[in-house]
């Protein structure tokens, strides 16, 4: 029997254990910084992956914490980067200002549509959320007047950002400045999913009814989380057309959601990076599929995710470690 | 003698069916009071009625001399009406641990808190490690839930629902598939339970409503056949009759 004093101390270092900054971690975000300074050439392309694992962090928050299957998330991205190119063009072009903006708008478009996702089944939400992503989809193409339609919204041209840095054309500026955002984000969503109103989140994807019987509002909570992850979604498309100064209908499309569920799938979801490092190998895969057979890439897309999906992103991860311990037991 | 929960009349009608038919109960504070009744006496209705599941067709239910009648799910926990499932309705996913402090964090208020770690509020700690110790889940508090024993679980439901701060608590047969090895740990789960707090255990084992009951109600067609003491309800020829059935001889 252990006194009461061990007990809340062994309490103390398991609640904290959970949230415990691991050396992953810094490696991962050391990494990207390192990016910046060693791989000048791939600006573009780092911008590129930066933004999607940011758009699939805030999917992550969704299903991986909330339980929501949503196949409509690029109507947040894609909303965030038209509301931010037409801010830019039409008056607000500094970046930080068009950011917060941003966030606001598609935050509020996440609250008005999130009562959508209330109802109804993991099938329902599918469908509802496909719904509202090709709906949007479709009013950009109709306002031609305003999105520039099918051609485009052209000029986008913002301010200096913070007043100092141009975006120039090798996307340096763009990728400090996304790499930036983005680890703001991140930080501030680790801080979320493990404070009690996170650990109230997954509770409902753990089990809703016990979540309703210790007196946690169900609904209102994934309505919350519902309309955060849209805001970070918005920023993420909002970084897109500030940093490539262009927007087309393609942020709406709907193999954007489709793209951004099978980076989710690669990277895991539940743990927050899995959309950073699911935007990178997808990217890097992608890439180099597409450079062997330009015509056949999608199909192996498609054998990669089905490998990933039979074998199990655990046993493919814990692979190596496996290894290891063979080779050291035969040693 | 202080009221805590009381059933004033209360009806629910499902069509043509009458699932609970005028029921009126009073808990006083404090109480071991137990419901019995066979399969489709409307227990699981009354259970849905009291916690908000579904709305009555008439009467009201009081908590503390407040009506609560109309009040939301979450608004009665608030309140101090909890209850336990009968089947396991946990987080497979969350250690005991975990569970119980989001429990605390909720009593406490602090459940909307977006940016602090649930680990950092001292109160929720200590609270949490003295529900986890009266419900003897040290040793298993770090574990997975999902991998615990199917007793361990049971007294998790219990612990979680104590976690929320109860005045009343609604045990939904506590010892339901619990293997005979592993009753003993309920029972004294149930002998835990704090004393000022109001229990309504509903419950099948007669065994175990005869040892932690002092009043019984039994619930037949959805309304009360009778109320008593554990030895007038035990020696009752009606109740021998409808619930015991006629195989009871001594």
């Amino acid at each position: 029997m252990s006194s009461r004093a061990e007990n809340i101390a062994a309490a103390t270092k398991a609640l904290h254990g959970v949230s415990r900054i691991r050396p992953a971690e810094i490696v991962f975000w050391l990494a990207a910084v390192a990016a910046f300074f060693f791989l000048p050439d791939q600006y573009l392309l780092l911008n590129e992956v930066m933004i999607t694992g940011l758009f699939a962090l805030s999917l992550d928050l969704v299903l991986g914490y909330g339980g929501i299957v949503s196949l409509g998330h690029a109507a947040f991205f894609g909303f965030g980067c038209y509301v931010a190119g037409l801010l830019t063009k039409y008056g607000v072009a500094d970046p930080l200002l068009g950011l917060v903006i941003v966030a606001v708008m598609t935050g509020l478009l996440g609250l008005l549509t999130s009562f959508l996702v209330l109802r109804g089944s993991d099938l329902t939400r599918i469908m509802v959320t496909l719904s509202v992503g090709v709906l949007l989809s479709e009013i950009g193409n109709r306002l031609a007047w305003l999105t520039g339609g099918a051609d485009g919204l052209q000029g986008v041209a913002p301010d200096l950002l913070l007043g100092r840095w141009e975006f120039d054309i090798f996307g340096k500026v763009a990728y400090a400045y996304t790499l930036a955002v983005t680890f703001v984000l991140f930080v501030i969503a680790r801080r979320f999913v493990f404070s009690p109103f996170g650990w109230s989140v997954r509770a409902v994807k753990e089990n809703a009814l016990r979540t309703s019987a210790i007196g946690i509002p169900v609904n209102r909570r994934l309505i919350v989380v519902y309309s955060l992850a849209a805001a970070i979604a918005g920023i993420a498309g909002a970084l897109l057309a500030q940093t490539t100064q262009f927007v087309s209908l393609d942020v709406l499309a709907f193999h954007r959601s489709a793209d951004l569920l099978l980076i989710l799938i690669i990277g895991g979801t539940g743990y927050l990076y899995g959309g950073l490092v699911g935007a990178l190998l997808f990217k890097l895969v992608q890439d180099a599929i597409a450079n062997l057979t330009p015509e056949y890439w999608e199909f192996w897309i498609g054998l990669i995710l089905v490998s990933i999906v039979m074998i199990g992103r655990e046993r493919i991860v814990g692979l190596p470690a496996f290894l290891l311990k063979r080779l050291r037991g035969v040693a | 003698m202080n009221t805590a929960l009381e059933t004033r009349n209360l009806v629910r009608r499902f069509g043509g069916l009458v699932a609970t038919n005028d029921v009126s109960i009073t808990l006083r504070q404090g109480a071991r009071h137990a419901l019995i009744g066979p399969n489709g006496a409307g227990k699981t209705t009354l259970i849905n009625l009291l916690t908000g599941v579904i709305p009555p067709s008439s009467g009201t239910i009081m908590l503390e001399g407040q009506d609560i009648t109309t009040a939301s799910r979450s608004r009665r926990v608030e309140l101090g009406l909890v209850r336990t499932f009968q089947i396991n309705q946990l987080f497979p996913g969350f250690t005991p641990l975990q569970t119980v402090a989001l429990a605390v964090s909720r009593r406490l208020g602090l459940d909307r808190n977006m940016f602090r770690p649930i680990g950092s509020n001292r109160r929720v700690i200590e609270e949490a490690v003295d529900v986890i110790e009266r419900f003897d889940l040290v040793d298993v508090m770090n574990a997975n839930t999902a991998s615990l024993p199917y007793g361990k679980q049971r007294l998790l439901e219990i612990a979680v629902a104590i976690a929320c701060g109860p005045r009343v608590l609604l045990l939904d047969e506590p010892a339901a598939g619990v293997p005979e090895g592993e009753r003993g740990e309920i029972m004294d789960g149930l002998a835990a339970l704090p004393a000022d707090v109001t229990v309504l255990l509903i419950e099948h084992d007669m065994d175990l409503v005869f040892r932690f009951a002092d009043r019984i109600s039994v619930l037949v067609q959805g309304g009360l056949l009778l109320e008593g003491t554990v030895a007038e309800i035990s020696n009752d020829p009606r109740v021998r009759e409808v619930y015991l059935g006629d195989a009871v001889h001594d």
